[in-house]
């Protein structure tokens, strides 16, 4: 394998960090190495400088979506850290469920939702645990900047790898089906999932404002002033009730002290400042 | 934690084994339904089953009713680890009594998730 030259690495983090804010640290030469050979072996090219000459000329934009697309990292799974969910199950949603009651909508954002394994984890926490919003607008919209991962999240298929990491498998009997040597999860939840392009760093949507914002594992690739500029409208978006989900290794703290990182359960979320205090836990319907 | 392993393969035994090891469990094995009952009749402690699902003498699933059955040790977490994919065969096992299920192939990521879950899905039902 040829090495990346030094000039092409710097043009590459110049090109990750404005198309989409990401952070390619310097020594990370041998990352894009083998997120990228791939990549110019795809479009038949000889190695990483024909690509970054490709790139540079603007003419393909495959090329450029394809090598964004390999340098983000997608990793994601079911019930990813487990414990986010239980504080949704048992603290956020039954407070807000019951907020709603008049209203009978739901509103539920997943930005950066890869795969869709996080979306479709939200979906079966609901259709589990709250009978009583069948029949409500549920709308929970997972966008990403990957169309490969949002064309995987409409299509809801997965390896048995990624049904054996983290989904319980009561849950695959019940809302999967075995295509092949993949699973597909059923329609009735791929019906809850809604899969848009948004780039976090660029414009966004007009959208509703949303009850529940998860905004995991995706802040970390972002600078100072980027992280600040999502969460600040993120804020924006959520209801005086509404509540954010991070990733474990995520805070807003310096970035946004409007949101208060609320402990509830095993797990924290966090919420407006201004609004109401620790969510309690209320007796499950279910 | 100390696991019992059970699967008439050698090669299935010590390739989980070996994850286990490296998690830090201590792991005993058996090769069928029959030696792993014999094994769980003892006075020795063991916190987890992962059960094949074909062997011969006793299959997995005859060994999850019987453990169930048995009134010292129906609470052990049992997780299927099988190369049974059907749908049908999941839901069997878990009429049978198993905690989880775990489809081969698989990395020790999904081994340790399975086995969480298997844990967190028996400490529920007491
Ligand atoms: C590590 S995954 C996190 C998935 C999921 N939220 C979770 O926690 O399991 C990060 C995702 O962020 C997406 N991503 C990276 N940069 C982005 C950007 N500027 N706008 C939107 N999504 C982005 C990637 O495509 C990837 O799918």
């Amino acid at each position: 394998m040829t090495s990346i030259s030094e000039q092409d690495f710097g043009f590459l983090r110049t090109f990750l960090r404005e198309q989409s804010s990401i952070q390619l640290e310097p020594g990370k030469e041998y990352l894009a190495e083998c997120r990228l050979t791939p990549v110019a072996r795809a479009l038949g090219l000889k190695d990483i400088a024909e690509l970054v000459a490709l790139i540079r000329r603007g003419t393909s934009v495959d090329a450029r979506r394809r090598s964004l697309e390999a340098m983000t990292t997608n990793e994601t799974s079911f019930f990813r850290d487990v414990h986010p969910f239980e504080t949704l199950r048992d603290h956020v949603l039954p407070e807000i469920v019951r907020a709603r009651a008049g209203e009978r909508a739901l509103n539920i954002w997943c930005a950066a939702s890869s795969s869709g394994q996080e979306p479709y984890t939200i979906a079966m926490v609901i259709r589990e645990h709250f009978p009583q919003v069948a029949g409500w607008r549920v709308r929970i919209i997972g966008t990403d900047i990957s169309t490969e991962m949002l064309r995987r999240t409409r299509e809801g298929r997965y390896s048995q790898l990624e049904i054996n990491r983290g989904l319980p498998a009561r849950l695959l009997l019940k809302y999967f089906e075995r295509q092949g040597l993949e699973w597909q999860i059923k329609k009735e939840l791929r019906d809850m999932v809604d899969a848009q392009e948004v780039n976090l760093a660029k414009r966004w949507p007009s959208w509703p404002i949303f009850d529940v914002i998860f905004l995991r594992n995706v802040l970390i690739y972002f600078d100072v002033a980027t992280k600040r500029e999502i969460l600040g409208r993120a804020r924006k978006l959520m209801r005086l009730d509404g509540a954010l989900f991070l990733g474990g290794a995520e805070t807003p703290m310096g970035l946004d002290d409007s949101l208060k990182r609320t402990q509830a359960g095993p797990s924290w979320c966090y919420r407006l400042a201004a609004a109401s205090p620790a969510p309690q836990p209320l007796p499950r319907t279910a | 934690m100390k696991i019992l392993i059970v699967d008439d393969s050698l090669a299935a035994r010590s390739f989980i084994a070996r994850m286990l090891t490296k998690q830090g469990h201590e792991c005993v094995m058996a090769s069928h339904g029959g030696e792993a009952l014999e094994r769980l009749t003892s006075e020795e402690v063991i916190e987890l089953a992962l059960v094949d699902w074909n062997m011969p003498f006793m299959n997995g699933l005859e060994l999850v009713k019987a453990v169930r059955a048995n009134s010292r040790r129906r609470d052990l977490p049992m997780l299927m680890v099988t190369s049974e994919c059907e749908l049908e065969r999941v839901a069997l096992a878990f009429e049978a009594g198993a905690d989880e299920y775990l489809m081969k192939p698989f990395t020790d990521v999904e081994l340790s998730s399975k086995i969480q879950l298997a844990l967190a899905s028996r400490a529920g039902t007491k």
